[in-house]
């Protein structure tokens, strides 16, 4: 072995750890967030639903983040990743940070971030190295299904009374400019693209906008017709004020009792 | 709320199951939800392989009240239970 050809490996594994925390995180944060409904949801049916949901993308984190711990080699694990690291650590997407607020975001946003979701998970089954290959194959299931639940439900509400098609507009054009952020890349998604590990972000962009626009069509709800791309920066670890008060709940207890097991 | 959805009864056909049994019931809009909804309320730890939704008010059933005339007059019948036949040795272990 070269020198080169070492320090191109530890390159590689660098933005493997930075690319497995940012879809680690965003599964972890969107799930905590739907597990906000645990207990609140509008009626019984919706709530183990949701709780589901949350329960599926939780643990595809565990999956994410324990190989992010692996690869990294500090002997952090899943667990210390998500309980130890401060908002500034954190690489999810902006998007998925956001209050839950209602119905009607909680909804759109998970059929935005889904049709993104599925396909990318998609990609991943293709993946060049075996670990994220075989992650990807056992949540492919599931986010198949949550895309099922989230579009049927987006045209159920959207095309439902009046109050639920504003609402669902309202959500559309409050979520719309974070959405671009999906999309976005850097030298780590230019990494693992160019060794065949994931798909280039933005080569999914055509694609989720069709899904997204025949969804909205069958949902009579209206695309907005502003950027995408406007709130950047989760990714790199510039976030919202949202998301340190959603850290200071979920960590709560590790942060005053650490290592407090049950 | 004032607008209720429909009750439905759910049956499951579990994984060595030959028929669907009555696992409960649960509220929805419509038939398709009422089975998307019973896969998450019902079948979260991989109970069934197919799921049966049917509107709560379509089923026909005999009143409770009736029980004595519908049920009683079976009661003194033991010749009904097939456990009065000798079974020829040649036809071994029923």
């Amino acid at each position: 072995m070269t020198q080169t050809a070492d320090v191109t490996a530890s390159a590689l594994d660098e933005a493997l750890v930075q690319w497995l925390l940012r879809i680690g995180d965003t599964s972890l944060i969107l799930g905590h967030r739907v597990s906000e409904w645990c207990g609140h949801a509008p009626v019984l049916e919706e709530d183990i639903a949701l709780a589901n949901t949350a329960l599926d993308l939780i643990g595809h984190t565990q999956m994410w983040l324990g190989l992010a711990g692996q690869i990294e080699g500090k002997g952090r694990d899943a667990d210390a990743l998500v309980y130890r690291r401060d908002a500034m650590h954190y690489r999810n997407l902006k998007l998925v940070e956001l209050p839950n607020d209602d119905m009607a975001i909680t909804v759109m946003r998970l059929f935005l971030f889904d049709v993104f979701h599925q396909a990318l998970i998609e990609g991943l089954t293709q993946s060049k190295d075996p670990r994220i290959a075989e992650i990807a194959a056992k949540a492919l299931k599931e986010v198949t299904y949550h895309l099922e639940r989230s579009s049927d439900l987006v045209v159920r509400l959207g095309d439902g009374t009046q109050q639920s098609h504003d609402r669902m507009q309202a959500a559309l054009e409050h979520l719309w400019p974070y959405c671009g952020e999906m999309f976005w890349s850097d030298a780590v998604d230019e990494t693992l693209a160019d060794a065949g590990l994931a798909p280039h972000p933005d080569r999914l962009r055509e694609g989720w906008l069709a899904t997204v626009q025949d969804i909205l069509t069958e949902a009579t709800l209206k695309a907005p017709e502003g950027r995408l791309d406007v709130h950047l920066g989760g990714k790199v670890g510039r976030h919202t004020e949202h998301l340190g008060f959603l850290l200071a709940e979920m960590q709560f207890l590790q942060r005053a009792y650490p290592d407090a097991d049950w | 709320m004032s607008q209720e959805w429909p009750l439905w009864e759910i049956f499951i056909r579990g994984q060595h199951g030959m028929s669907h049994r009555h696992v409960g019931s649960l509220h929805a809009p419509d038939a398709e939800m009422a089975i998307r909804n019973a896969r998450d309320v019902y079948t979260r730890r991989k109970e069934g392989v197919s799921i049966w939704a049917v509107r709560s008010t379509d089923i026909a059933a005999s009143s409770p009240s009736e029980k004595g005339p519908l049920f009683d007059p079976a009661d003194s019948k033991v010749y009904r239970h097939p456990t009065f036949y000798d079974i020829p040795d040649d036809v071994g272990h029923m």
